[in-house]
C-alpha cells in the first residue's frame, strides 16, 4: 500500500494523474463522437435501428439541391466575413494604438460590449431593426433617404446586409482586440529606426506592421474561417427558426440541424457534418501552406 | 533629421486627432445603437415592437415601467406566472454558469499544470491532441454527442451540458501559455521543503496563476451564460431551460410575449455586463493570449 502511495506521489506518475481528465474527456467526448459520427454517416438510423448503407448518403448529398444552397451560403458568408472582419478591425487597431487616439480605454470598452450579448438577444434586436414594418429603424432610414420601405429579411441581398451587420456588430471589437495584442508585441524601437530612415506612416504600416503581426492575422483568419463556415444561430435568430424565405439563410450547420434534429435523419445529418469537416480542414491547410506557417516553425 | 520629422508630426496633430477621435465617437455611437434602441423599447408596450419594429424613439412622455413591472410579477394577468418562469430560467443560467466556470477552470488548470511542469513521454502527443480538438468544429460532434449523452442517461441534466465541454482546449492552452513564463525553480524549492507534487500544484502554483484564472473565468462565464445551441439540445423540460433558451421560446411570430421578451432580454445582459465592467482588464489579457504566440 505504501509502495503504491509512493508511486502515486512520484514525479513520474504525477503528470499522468494531472492529465488523466483530459485523456478521459478526449476519448469519451471527442474521439468517440467523432468516430461514431463517421460511422453514422454510412448508416441509416431510424427508431434506434441502424442499417449500413455505404456511400449512399454521400451520393445523395451530391444531388441535394438544398445542401448545395447551404454550402454556397456558408462559403459565401465565410468569404464576406473574412473580407470585412480582417481589414477593418486591423485598421481600427492601428488607429487605436496611434498617438492620435485619445481616451483609448473608453473606446475599447464600448467596442467590446456587443460581444457580451448573446446571439438570442442580438439576433432579436437586429430582427426587429430590420423588420418590414415602416417604423423599423432601417425603414425609417429608407424613408429618410426618400425611398420606400422594404421587407429586408425577404430578399437575399438585403437580408445579408442584416446578417453581415450583425456579425460586424458583434465581432469587430473582438477582432480589433486580437490585432491590438499583436501590435503590442512589436518592439517599438523598430519604428524609431524607421523614423530615422524617413519612412512615412503608410510605409511603416505596409512594410513593418503587417509582416510583424502575421501570426495574429493567421490566428484571426483561422478562427474566422471556422466561425464563418459553422455559422447557424445568427441565421436561426434572424429568421426566427430554421427556415428562411427561399432558404436565403440556410447554412451547412442549419441543414445538419434540420435533417438531424427536426427530421430525425441522423445518418444523413452526420454525412453533412463530415462534408463540413472536410471543407474546414481543406481551407485551413491551404491557408496554412499559403501563409508559410509549416515552413517556419514546426512545433 | 529625426527631430524635424517629429516636429512636423506634431504640427499635423490637431486636425488628424480631431478626425480620428470623431471617427471613434461615430463608430461607438453606431455600436451602442442597437442596445440603446432595445433599452428604450423595453420601456414601451411590446406590441409596438411587433407592429413597428425596433427604432430609436426618444419620446419619453409615452414611456412606462410596465414591462419591468410585468417582469418582476407586479402587474396583473399572467404576470406572476411569467415572472416566476423567467426568474427560474435566470436561476438555472446562474447555477449552470457558476458550475461551468468553477469546474472548467479547475480541471483545465490541473491538465495544463501536468502538461507544462513535467517532462514525460506522452507530453508532445497530448499537447498536439489539445490543438487537434480545437480544429474540429463542435457542430460536427453535436449529433453523435447528443446520442451519446442520451445513452449515458445524462440528457436533460446539467451534467449533460457541462461534461462534454469541461476540458476546453482553449482554456488549457491559455493556462499553459501563462505557466510557461513562470520559473520552474519554485517547484524544486518546494519539493526540498517536503511538499508533494499535488501540494505544489495547489499551494505554490495556483496563487501565482491567479491573473490567468481571472481572465479565463470571465471568458468562460460569458461563453456559458450566452451558450445556446448545446443546452437547447440537452434540456427538454421548460423548467430546466436556461435564460437564452427561454428567451428564444418567447420570440414567437404572434408577438404576444414581447413585453416580457424585450424587458427580459435587457435584464438578461446585466450580470455579464457587470462582470465585464469590473474585470475588463483581465478579459483583454485573456482573450488575446492565443493570438500572439499561437
Amino acid at each position: 500500500m505504501s509502495k503504491f502511495k509512493k508511486l502515486f506521489y512520484s514525479q513520474k506518475v504525477a503528470p499522468y494523474v494531472f492529465v488523466l481528465p483530459f485523456m478521459l474527456s478526449l476519448i469519451i467526448f471527442w474521439a468517440y463522437p467523432l468516430i461514431s459520427g463517421i460511422v453514422m454517416s454510412f448508416q441509416d438510423i431510424s427508431f434506434g435501428k441502424r442499417t449500413f448503407v455505404g456511400l449512399s448518403h454521400y451520393t445523395k448529398l451530391m444531388g441535394d439541391k438544398f445542401f448545395a444552397i447551404a454550402v454556397g451560403n456558408s462559403v459565401e458568408y465565410m468569404l464576406l466575413t473574412l473580407l470585412l472582419m480582417i481589414p477593418i478591425p486591423l485598421v481600427l487597431a492601428v488607429l487605436m494604438e496611434s498617438r492620435l487616439t485619445k481616451a483609448k480605454g473608453v473606446w475599447k470598452v464600448i467596442m467590446y460590449i456587443p460581444a457580451l450579448t448573446s446571439v438570442v438577444i442580438s439576433g432579436m434586436l437586429f430582427r426587429m431593426m430590420f423588420s418590414e414594418a415602416a417604423g423599423s429603424q432601417m425603414n425609417q432610414l429608407m424613408t429618410w433617404l426618400g425611398k420606400t420601405p422594404i421587407a429586408w429579411l425577404k430578399t437575399k441581398w438585403t437580408a445579408w446586409i442584416a446578417l453581415l451587420l450583425l456579425c460586424m456588430w458583434r465581432w469587430t471589437g473582438v477582432n480589433m482586440l486580437y490585432f491590438l495584442s499583436g501590435l503590442k508585441s512589436i518592439d517599438t524601437s523598430i519604428y524609431e529606426s524607421a523614423d530615422i530612415d524617413g519612412a512615412n506612416a503608410w510605409q511603416k504600416l505596409w512594410y513593418l506592421t503587417l509582416p510583424l503581426i502575421k501570426p495574429t492575422t493567421i490566428y484571426v483568419v483561422t478562427i474566422s474561417v471556422y466561425a464563418g463556415l459553422s455559422m447557424f444561430l445568427e441565421s436561426f435568430m434572424l429568421w426566427n427558426g430554421n427556415s428562411s424565405p427561399k432558404n436565403i439563410g440556410l447554412t451547412i450547420v442549419g441543414y445538419l440541424y434540420k435533417r438531424g434534429i427536426e427530421k430525425n435523419d441522423l445518418g444523413y445529418a452526420c454525412a453533412v457534418g463530415m462534408v463540413l469537416m472536410v471543407i474546414a480542414l481543406i481551407i485551413n491547410v491551404i491557408q496554412l501552406v499559403a501563409t508559410g506557417t509549416f515552413k517556419k516553425e514546426d512545433r | 533629421m529625426a527631430r524635424t520629422e517629429k516636429k512636423k508630426d506634431v504640427g499635423n496633430h490637431p486636425i488628424a486627432t480631431g478626425l480620428v477621435n470623431l471617427m471613434w465617437v461615430v463608430l461607438c455611437g453606431l455600436i451602442a445603437f442597437p442596445l440603446l434602441a432595445g433599452l428604450l423599447a423595453s420601456f414601451r408596450p411590446g406590441r409596438e415592437l411587433v407592429q413597428n419594429g425596433l427604432a430609436i424613439n426618444f419620446d419619453f412622455t409615452t414611456m412606462t415601467l410596465d414591462n419591468y413591472k410585468y417582469l418582476f410579477g407586479l402587474a396583473g394577468g399572467n404576470s406572476k406566472v411569467d415572472s416566476a418562469k423567467y426568474f427560474m430560467w435566470y436561476k438555472n443560467s446562474l447555477i449552470l454558469t457558476i458550475l461551468t466556470v468553477v469546474l472548467t477552470l479547475l480541471v483545465c488548470y490541473f491538465i495544463a499544470y501536468g502538461l507544462t511542469m513535467y517532462k514525460f513521454k506522452l507530453q508532445g502527443l497530448l499537447f498536439f491532441l489539445v490543438i487537434a480538438t480545437m480544429c474540429v468544429p463542435f457542430e460536427i460532434l453535436m449529433l453523435p454527442l447528443y446520442q451519446e449523452v442520451t445513452t449515458l442517461g445524462i440528457i436533460n441534466t446539467r451534467a449533460g451540458v457541462i461534461l462534454p465541454g469541461l476540458c476546453a482546449a482553449s482554456t488549457i492552452f491559455f493556462f499553459r501559455q501563462y505557466m510557461q513564463s513562470l520559473p520552474k525553480e519554485l517547484l524544486d524549492a518546494a519539493r526540498i521543503d517536503g511538499c508533494t507534487e499535488y501540494g505544489i500544484s495547489v499551494k505554490i502554483m495556483m496563487p501565482i496563476t491567479k491573473p490567468a484564472f481571472a481572465s479565463m473565468a470571465i471568458l468562460c462565464a460569458m461563453g456559458s451564460w450566452n451558450n445556446m445551441l448545446w443546452p437547447m439540445l440537452v434540456f427538454r423540460d421548460t423548467n430546466k431551460f436556461t435564460l437564452q433558451i427561454g428567451l428564444n421560446t418567447l420570440l414567437t411570430p404572434y408577438g404576444n410575449n414581447y413585453d416580457l421578451l424585450i424587458a427580459g432580454s435587457m435584464f438578461g445582459i446585466i450580470p455579464i455586463l457587470i462582470i465585464y465592467l469590473i474585470f475588463q482588464k483581465y478579459l483583454i489579457d485573456g482573450m488575446t493570449a492565443g493570438a500572439v504566440k499561437g
